[in-house]
């Protein structure tokens, strides 16, 4: 076998890769992504269609108490323009993605954390649930959009309003989300439970249980 | 803490066109696991510079045939993997892969039907997957296949799924080509619409099971369309693909 290090590293016969012309954006991309510009739609069921007049975004679980917000109260929450590098699991990478929205900073100021509380459940409206430590929503490294390249947010790409915690795949930006249940636990979500990988960081290929 | 999902190298052992774009390669795995039909594997090519790049491609055999699995592939003009695929790879040559992966989109004899299956293009393949494991099953639940091409030629498994709906009163296939028709063609020439997914619902039967597989736009108006038709959401699974190469 061909080797070009003293790893077991297989080399595909005649495989040489695009041209690798991405210059600075190349250190953008973890292992095993490529680059798109394009935004692909990827759901597990149908997309759920959530009148405005009936949204409404609830903090509950281990909090002093329970907090929930209508559309009009939510989106005057202090919002802000964000830029950030998204990754899918399904192996793209979209740099400079421009979203509006509010730090989960400002929204968790709403509430008294119960000092127990570790972890998260986002909820979504259609049933969607995702798991993540609480400490990968702090510090402004996570936020609910609900504007997308300066536009509402469609509802394939989550609209009315998505969480997006760019630092991890995807699939932790729970769209169409409903809420956030604080927990003592750590309970897999929806694609947690389905063989994906319970943190989900990029840089580290973390898509599948035991990466 | 779960076992990884190893990295294996396969081997090709054949290659098959099914349109002039999409042809099927079938890999001998070392480290063979029965999947569920629906499932994917990840794919790594790695240049002798050490530049790597993945994708996922769905499974088109059924679970039933042992220590290889086929993936259907189509040639993306503009990519990077699957041109490998298609112009570079060759019987004998051996891939990097990993799977089966994912836990959703899959269905098994155990499951039932009915069955609503609808496909845009190459997303017939986890579709088909689904049908040769059904065919291959003792109890057949009914099943409908609702397939979007452009052109006849595009039709991938055209002749397999004829002679499949052909053998079996339980499953009906219902093709549509929406950008040029042979001459004599009896199926829809038209992107899938109401009309048509009324018509699948009423062949399939009462609350069918769904499987949507295709490029989003066509994922989105079919699974809409069903929810509208009544089809519970809980039970329209969908695998949407965009421009991934």
């Amino acid at each position: 076998m061909l080797r070009v290090d003293m790893t077991d590293r297989f080399i595909s016969r005649g495989f040489v890769g695009r041209a690798k012309d991405a210059g600075d954006k190349a250190g953008r991309v973890p292992p095993g992504q490529y680059l798109t510009e394009g935004f692909p739609v990827l759901s597990a069921g149908p997309t759920p269609q959530v009148p405005l007049e009936s949204w409404e975004f609830t903090v509950t679980g281990l909090v002093k108490a329970p907090v929930r917000w209508s559309w009009r109260e939510f989106t005057a929450l202090p919002s802000r323009d964000w830029t950030v590098d998204i990754s899918c699991v399904t192996k793209w990478t979209k740099l400079d993605t421009r979203w509006n929205g509010v730090s989960l900073d400002d929204v968790l100021a709403a509430v008294e954390i119960d000092p127990r509380a570790r972890f998260v459940t986002a909820q979504s409206y259609g049933g969607y649930t995702t798991n993540l430590p609480l400490t990968d929503l702090l510090n402004n490294q996570a936020f609910v959009a609900w504007q997308y390249d300066g536009a509402p947010l469609e509802p394939a790409h989550g609209g009315p309003a998505r969480l997006v915690v760019p630092h991890l795949y995807l699939w932790k930006s729970a769209k169409w989300v409903r809420g956030l249940q604080l927990r003592e636990d750590d309970e897999p979500g929806f694609w947690e439970s389905l063989g994906y990988h319970n943190r989900g960081d990029p840089w580290r290929e973390e898509r599948y249980s035991g990466d | 803490m779960p076992e990884p999902l190893a990295w294996q190298i396969s081997t090709v052992t054949a290659i098959r066109a099914e349109t002039p774009e999409v042809s099927s390669f079938t890999l001998k795995l070392p480290s063979w696991r029965a999947h569920r039909a629906g499932q994917h594997y990840d794919v790594r090519l790695t240049a002798l510079d050490g530049y790597q790049a993945q994708r996922s491609y769905s499974i088109a055999s059924p679970p039933s045939r042992t220590g290889e699995v086929d993936l259907t592939i189509e040639k993306i003009a503009d990519g990077e993997v699957s041109p490998y695929f298609h112009d570079t790879l060759q019987v004998g040559d051996r891939v990097e892969v990993r799977g089966p992966i994912g836990g959703y989109f899959v269905w098994e004899p155990a499951l039932g039907g009915p069955l609503l299956l609808v496909a845009g293009g190459s997303g017939v393949v986890p579709l088909m997957a689904m049908l040769r494991e059904r065919a291959a099953a003792d109890a057949k639940p009914p099943a409908v296949l609702l397939h979007s091409s452009r052109t006849f030629e595009d039709v991938i498994y055209r002749d397999e799924l004829a002679t499949l709906a052909d053998g079996d009163a339980g499953l009906r296939v219902i093709q549509t080509l929406t950008r040029s028709q042979p001459p004599g063609w009896t199926g829809y020439d038209r992107r899938i619409d109401r009309p048509m997914l009324a018509e699948a619902i009423a062949a399939a039967g009462a609350s069918p099971l769904v499987y949507i597989c295709g490029p989003t736009l066509l994922v989105e108006a079919a699974a809409n369309g069903l929810v509208e038709l009544g089809v519970p959401p809980a039970q329209v699974r969908t695998e949407r693909f965009g421009p991934t190469s």
